[in-house]
């Protein structure tokens, strides 16, 4: 497939290295340096000129590529860009904007300003964080068929009540698979003696209820219930929709803003939520609003470092959980190594998005574990499948090593998957695929 | 002094409203004529007000009206439009308004629609037809108001209008309905015609029905006149107690009407019947009437007998003519109308002060009502509120919202400024009128005192004990009536577009 893909900011860059191991790439820049280094960073073709001109999008052959990524920072450029192409030719398009509002106008109706699929990184972002803090303990949460099944990670501590326990033992939920174990950089397919150890981290899919109750039972001493108390520090675009995400769940969150003006701007928009304006590092502020209390602490400021540092004075004064935007890939795995529970990167967001467009027809939706080592997939079983009429039994043995069945749905209704269930065309199947096999394992579905 | 305010401009426009009002005039004309009583007087009145109104057009051929010229036009408006209303009183020489003083505090209490009199004897006896017509319509043309109307017919003020509008208009600030202004004001004058209409077709079809043998077509002309501005003049000396339960009845929804943010009527004429019930100014106006109607319904009912002190209607014990009596005057004082179903003073102690309170309530913004208005109340009581939160959260951002919309700071301040300065007003005129009355001899309690300041300055009308429903104003001394007059007024245009004028630094830089 050829894409092309405007802009080669840290998005654009991103998306362009993920794409170049299996796709032909041009990235399109106004920027010569940038040009430059990707030219030699990255096995792409990498075009100096501006996205949304004609002449530009005529150079990089628009009507021979199959789909344009325009992922600049600017929103109206790259909406400007989807649309220039269109003129072209029947390009698939997806634009990555930061306004809500622009989306929100793209839902009415789909295909407006000559974008096929149109991604928020902010509102995908604090989607993301919402999910994450539903689930105490969880790492990474995803839902797949309209939120039948849920797919998370969980980090195990020393001290967790199933460190040391083979999966049998661990796995006392009805509807639930143990999907993989990430063991350092391994990704292990567990059996039922496989022993989960301390600093694993496990990748369960499920239904949400046994996926719940799986998160409560590893983590006895907090609470149960969702997260109630929870103080989003910086109010950006990703703060602000994190707070009006969790204001539609019921919860009334505290959000901290330092600016004045745009604090009083959340203020208006956001009725259910209580807009503090102040430095979250205050230590004295972060007391007299008994911050230690929270049951969750969510730093979105711009900066990587001040998140890490919200985060980790949030927790060292007592606060429950910890969740920080990272900017910078590299990050996440340094965060979570020094004590923020959940390290969230908006690029990796974006990414699992628009990876959903570059695989295979019929792929509804996708999770990406850790970085890129494995995926997450909920297929629509069709005439091709092998699992077409299969028992689960039957298809693994088609199967590379690398994969497991994690759930079906079947008419909406969660089905748990055993060795002799019988997999029919129009069930949705979500399945844990190990990077390597990936392509192998797509076609195959 | 260097004045910059381009004064000629606003009495030239002024001027020209006064000239219009000679239109106004034909309708008690034309009553004269028909019962051959007052000819003389509104013929007089007309060149009055035809004469006045040109002169003070010729200062200004060409007037721009810039927003400072706006405030003095409006004030200078009401004043004019009172002076120019005193003329009839004055010409037909009836009974005890044929002075000066009497003349113009009735006309500002017509045009402010106040309701509160000074006449002696409200009769056909002492006075004609047309004169007595000419008091209720006083009250119609003051209640959506003479510069909103005159902002609807006169193009030279549509510019300016929505400021004009806004200096007048009862509430903080005012809601386009249209994208033109004098369109706006169009829709707000025929929500308010249509209204009056309706009423007296309901009220005259009970007179025809044999419900209702004193509402004449005389009087079903009269109450409508007087119901919807909000105003309570009524050409019977026994106000509404003179007619049957069941007109009492339906005046009691005009009433509430009228105290209703018009907005709100051409909303649900578009069908957007979700604006009214959704509104929260309308909510708690409603949650005001019904909680003071309930407390004085109860009240009256176990209430001591009053039949025993003169009255012949018996209240206490009878569950309908409690629950009547109590709504009647529960949305007569909160909606500012005044009228009486029946003479309150001999209510039980605690059943009167539920009404003074409801003085203090005062109807919607964007209604005909006087007073502080529930919308004001509702953003003190939501401030308050947010007072107490960010005494234990410092940092928090709190603004106050209204119907999920969050108020701007400065219209805060706005409401604050005008809450205070109107309980410092009241309590001011109320100490005023306690020094003039002792200053003559007159036998003033506290609670007359109080009550004539509160009642003048909301737009109310009666009072308590000598100025109650069935009393009159005329016993103050002339300095009290004129101060009277002026809390009318100052109360009628809500402080701070008069007061403004009172500043040396509106007049200078």
């Amino acid at each position: 497939m050829r894409v092309i893909v405007i802009g080669a900011g840290e998005v654009g860059s991103s998306i362009a290295a993920s794409l170049s191991e299996s796709h032909d790439v041009v990235v399109v820049d106004q920027d010569p340096e940038r040009v430059e280094s990707l030219t030699y960073d990255l096995d792409v073709l990498a075009v100096e000129g501006d996205g949304t001109s004609l002449e530009t999008l005529e150079e990089v052959r628009v009507t021979d590529a199959d789909m344009l990524i325009a992922s600049t920072d600017i929103d109206e450029t790259n909406i400007v860009a989807c649309a220039t192409a269109k003129t072209l030719g029947d390009v698939f398009t997806i634009a990555r904007v930061k306004k809500t509002s622009l989306l929100r106008t793209w839902e009415r109706s789909k295909g407006v300003f000559g974008v096929d699929f149109m991604v928020s990184v902010n509102l995908q972002t604090a989607e993301s964080i919402v999910r994450i803090a539903g689930l105490p303990g969880a790492q990474d949460v995803d839902t797949f068929a309209d939120g039948t099944v849920r797919m998370a990670e969980f980090g195990i501590d020393p001290d967790s009540p199933i460190a040391d326990q083979t999966v049998k033992e661990a796995d006392r939920f009805e509807s639930l698979t143990f999907a993989a174990i990430l063991r350092d950089d391994d990704v292990t397919i567990p059996t039922g003696d496989t022993v989960i150890e301390a600093g694993d981290r496990v990748v369960v899919i499920g239904s949400p209820e046994s996926v719940r109750g799986f998160a409560a039972s590893l983590t006895p001493n907090t609470t149960l219930h969702e997260a109630n108390e929870v103080v989003i520090v910086g109010g950006g675009e990703i703060g602000y929709q994190t707070a009006r995400l969790f204001e539609e769940r019921g919860v009334a969150p505290r959000l901290v803003e330092h600016d004045p003006d745009r604090a009083r701007e959340l203020a208006e928009d956001l009725p259910g939520t209580v807009v503090l304006e102040s430095d979250a590092t205050d230590r004295e502020f972060l007391d007299r609003e008994h911050v230690d209390e929270a049951d969750l602490v969510v730093a979105t400021l711009d900066s990587d470092e001040k998140n890490l540092l919200v985060s980790l004075l949030a927790s060292r004064i007592g606060c429950a959980r910890t969740v920080a935007v990272v900017n910078t890939g590299e990050y996440v795995d340094l965060f979570e190594a020094v004590g923020v529970d959940v390290a969230v990167n908006p690029r990796e967001v974006t990414a699992e998005e628009i990876t959903r467009f570059t695989h295979e027809e019929g792929t509804e939706n996708v999770a990406i574990i850790e970085g890129d080592r494995a995926e997450v997939l909920e297929v629509e079983v069709d005439e091709e499948s092998v699992l077409r009429d299969a028992t689960i039994r039957e298809a693994a043995a088609e199967f590379p090593e690398g994969v497991v069945v994690g759930a079906i749905t079947r008419d909406g209704e969660f089905v748990t998957p055993r060795g002799d269930t019988v997999v029919h065309q129009g069930d949705h199947v979500i399945v844990f695929v190990e990077a390597e096999v990936l392509d192998e394992v797509a076609s195959l579905l | 002094m260097n004045i910059r305010v381009d004064w000629r401009a606003s009495v030239s426009l002024v001027g020209t409203v006064v000239k219009y009002l000679a239109v106004a005039l034909l309708l008690p004309l034309a009553t004269a004529v028909w019962y051959g009583d007052g000819l003389v007087t509104f013929g007089a009145s007309i060149l009055v007000a035809v004469a006045l109104g040109t002169a003070m057009e010729r200062l200004d051929a060409d007037p721009d009206l810039g927003a400072r010229e706006g405030f003095l036009m409006v004030g200078l408006t009401w004043l004019a439009v009172a002076v120019v209303g005193a003329v009839p009183y004055l010409i037909a020489g009836e009974g005890s308004v044929a002075v000066p003083t009497a003349a113009l505090f009735e006309s500002m209490s017509g045009f402010t629609t106040t309701g509160a009199t000074v006449m002696a004897d409200i009769s056909f006896d002492t006075h004609s037809r047309a004169l007595l017509l000419w008091r209720q319509q006083t009250q119609w043309l003051g209640g959506m108001g003479i510069v909103v109307l005159a902002v609807a017919i006169l193009p030279e003020l549509s510019v300016g209008g929505a400021q004009l509008m806004d200096a007048e208009a009862p509430g903080p600030g005012i809601e386009k309905l249209t994208p033109r202004i004098a369109e706006t004001a169009r829709v707000l004058w025929l929500v308010y015609l249509g209204f009056t209409v309706v009423e007296f077709f309901l009220l005259y079809g009970l007179h025809l029905a044999g419900y209702a043998p004193e509402m004449t077509f005389y009087n079903a002309v009269a109450h409508p006149l007087t119901t919807m501005p909000t105003g309570g003049f009524s050409p019977e000396a026994r106000s509404i107690e003179a007619f049957s339960a069941v007109v009492q009845w339906v005046i009691i929804p005009f009433m509430v009407a009228a105290g209703t943010n018009f907005a709100l009527f051409w909303h649900v004429l578009r069908g957007e019947t979700s604006n009214l019930f959704g509104d929260s100014e309308f909510r708690t106006y409603a949650g005001a009437i019904g909680v003071v109607s309930a407390v004085g319904a109860a009240l009256l009912f176990v209430g001591p007998n009053l039949v025993g002190q003169g009255n012949p209607f018996p209240v206490a014990g009878d569950l309908e003519a409690s629950l009547r009596h109590a709504t009647f005057q529960a949305v007569s004082i909160v909606t500012t109308t005044g009228y009486a179903s029946m003479d309150f003073e001999v209510w039980s102690g605690p059943a009167q002060y539920v009404l003074v309170f409801a003085m203090f309530i005062g109807g919607s913004a964007g209604s005909t009502g006087g007073g502080i208005k529930i919308v004001r109340w509702l953003v003190i009581v939501k401030s308050i509120r947010r007072e107490l939160f960010t005494t234990v959260h410092p940092e928090a951002v709190r603004p106050v919202r209204l119907g999920g919309r969050a108020l701007d700071e400065r219209a805060l301040r706005g409401i604050y400024a005008f809450t205070l300065l109107y309980f410092a007003l009241f309590l001011v005129g109320a100490l005023l009128l306690a020094v003039d009355a002792a200053r003559v001899g007159l036998d003033l309690a506290v609670i007359e005192a109080v009550t004539a300041s509160a009642a003048t300055l909301g737009n109310i009308g009666p009072g308590l004990g000598m100025v109650g429903p069935m009393g009159s104003y005329l016993d103050f001394p002339a300095t009290s009536k004129l101060l009277m007059v002026g809390l009318m007024w100052v109360g009628r245009l809500e402080i701070i577009p008069v007061l403004v004028l009172l500043t040396s630094g509106y007049w200078r830089s």
